[in-house]
């Protein structure tokens, strides 16, 4: 197990630079918001989620949806690593005729499911596929990471009812809690505190976590698993921009991407060399 | 030459200091939309509801509703898009006093892409009944039109964009909600444009002067109410009308010129704009070339519908 956390804590490394090194090369997209949430994306595509990349579309894989779609980078990032497309891909990111949109757009990624990126909409999906799944008997899992700005939205919760009354257990919920948004703190700009409790009042069942402690991670994963009855929601506390202090808990870089002069030290941050 | 979303920061705040029922609401994109230059001078009279687009809008309708005079403000594709039904409810339904000013319309939003593109946000607004509907120039008209919004007594649309735009208008041009402005003189053809597509149609028609043809361009600042005096001079004067916009064919300017002359004075017509399709991540002006929204597309199209006129 232990070899198992060190292995997936090496990859966010590599993935994290590898975020770096895609939004700087594209000068366009959301650097914060994608350091905080790679771990959560790591875990599910290295260590839970049943998928396999040869066959995007095969039935039996599980289902990811990035509710944050802004987030894209992490996303992308991931499914190059695990040779859902060239790595050379990434380097089109947001360009005029890449495959890779600034958010999520299932028409054309290989890996991507649905097209995220007004933010709000994420949950409904993921319930919706949820709700699918047990109708036809099959026990894939849906996982859908969340912003905690995001829970702003009350679609969210009008979602977070559907799946409760449903007791989709199938479904797990990784609100990415960051405690930033655009304009600033999310407790500043709308205080959704709380957030365990108001999920627990909607029947789901509430684990909190440090969102970049992959031994954490992992354990919550299995224990939403193993919960039967209601969907999981799990609440990681998280650093915007975690991995490089320029960027960390910052909302100047929510939607800022890396400078000439900020990558080298982004790198050295994430102890690359080259 | 300045966004128009500058603009209306500039416009908002000076408006806030000469009249107090002015309150402004934004949802988590305040240094986006400028709101947040409202913001910083007047604190109290400043509303960030989170992103929560719905809800702003059902806000200002109740702000409104005792005596406030609501400007609010997301990107177009939130406001008329997530938050269509609550505008048509809560503001129009009732004709609330409430001012939709919504930033980032069309594919200038660029590298965020389709999801983020409004290209159907005119055509949407123009649909609900009470709705007025403005789509600047340049950032002059636009503090005109933030002006004539905040003295009109309803629910108006104004529909900016992210980029820097070149001035089609002198600074302290006056704006009037539903009166266009006839540009530049022109017998053969007339360019009706809306938004940034009006500076491109003033070059193509100086360009097309040079071809011996010889073109007018009517900028309607307002869709919404349509100023059908100008049109159909247009269409009798003319013959021959070209509309552009950076926005769908379906139902946006083109729609509405159409519909008006179909009727009116049915007339030659060729409607510049997206053609039923999403937008896509790209740099603007790229995106701008790709679907064929500049003076180049004009000129092209003002050649070809002039030479089916003879
Ligand atoms: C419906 C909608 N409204 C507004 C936006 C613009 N927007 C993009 S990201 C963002 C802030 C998101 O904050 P959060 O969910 O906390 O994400 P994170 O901090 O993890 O990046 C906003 C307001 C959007 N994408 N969708």
């Amino acid at each position: 197990m232990k070899e198992k956390i060190a292995d997936l804590e090496e990859k966010a490394r590599r993935l994290r630079v590898a975020i770096v090194k895609t939004l700087h090369k594209s000068q366009s997209g959301h650097t914060g918001g994608s350091l905080s949430a790679i771990d959560m994306v790591c875990a599910l595509y290295f260590h839970k989620m049943r998928h396999n990349p040869q066959d995007p579309s095969w039935e039996g894989r599980d289902r990811f949806v990035l509710s944050k779609g802004h987030a894209a980078p992490a996303l992308y990032v991931t499914l190059a690593e695990c040779g859902y497309f060239p790595a050379e891909d990434l380097m089109m990111l947001r360009r005029l005729g890449s495959h890779l949109q600034g958010h999520p757009d299932s028409k054309g990624t290989p890996g991507v499911d649905v097209c995220t990126g007004s933010l709000g909409q994420g949950l409904s999906m993921a319930n919706g596929m949820a709700l699918g799944f047990k109708l036809d008997g099959k026990d894939n899992r849906v996982y859908a990471v969340l912003g905690d700005g995001e829970l702003q939205e009350g679609q969210i919760w009008e979602a977070a009812m559907a799946a409760g009354h449903y007791k989709s257990d199938n479904l797990c919920a990784l609100i990415d809690s960051n405690g930033l948004q655009i304009d600033g703190d999310v407790s500043k700009v709308m205080n959704v505190a709380s957030i365990g409790d108001k999920f627990k009042a909607f029947g789901w069942n509430v684990i909190e976590i440090d969102g970049h402690d992959m031994g954490q991670i992992i354990s919550a994963l299995d224990k939403a698993e193993a919960h039967k009855g209601a969907p999981t929601a799990i609440i990681a506390k998280t650093v915007k921009g975690k991995g490089v202090h320029l960027f960390e808990n910052k909302a100047s870089y929510h939607g800022v991407t890396p400078n000439d002069e900020e990558l080298p030290e982004a790198l050295r941050c994430l102890g690359c060399c080259d | 030459m300045i966004a128009t979303r500058d603009a209306y920061g500039e416009a908002l705040a000076e408006l806030g200091g000469e009249n107090d029922k002015i309150v402004a609401l934004d949802a988590d994109l305040s240094g986006s939309t400028k709101t947040g230059v409202f913001a910083k001078k007047f604190p109290n009279r400043f509303f960030n509801m989170g992103i929560a687009e719905a809800n702003m809008v059902g806000t200002a309708a109740g702000l409104a509703s005792v005596g406030k005079i609501p400007f609010l403000s997301t990107f177009a594709i939130f406001a008329a898009g997530r938050a269509w039904e609550q505008i048509r409810q809560s503001l129009a339904y009732p004709k609330a006093n409430v001012k939709v000013v919504a930033t980032h319309g069309g594919v200038t939003v660029g590298e965020d892409g389709g999801s983020h593109q409004s290209v159907e946000d005119i055509a949407i607004m123009r649909a609900i009944p009470n709705m007025t509907v403005i789509v600047p120039a340049d950032g002059e008209e636009t503090k005109g039109a933030i002006r004539a919004a905040a003295a009109y007594k309803g629910p108006v649309y104004v529909r900016l964009g992210r980029n820097k735009v070149a001035n089609v208008f002198p600074a302290g041009h006056k704006f009037e909600i539903g009166k266009g402005n006839v540009v530049a003189e022109g017998k053969d053809l007339t360019f009706i444009t809306t938004g940034l597509m009006t500076a491109q149609a003033v070059i193509a028609a100086e360009k097309l002067k040079e071809e011996g043809i010889s073109a007018r361009v009517l900028h309607l600042g307002t869709i919404k109410p349509l100023d059908k005096e100008l049109v159909l001079k247009a269409a009798q004067e003319t013959g021959a009308i070209v509309t552009a916009e950076e926005h769908s064919v379906v139902g946006g300017l083109g729609g509405a010129v159409a519909e008006f002359l179909g009727e009116e004075c049915p007339t030659l017509m060729k409607r510049v704009g997206i053609y039923d399709r999403f937008g896509l991540s790209g740099k603007s002006d790229e995106l701008l070339k790709y679907f064929g929204l500049n003076a180049e597309t004009l000129i092209e199209q003002a050649r070809e519908i002039v030479s089916r006129k003879k």
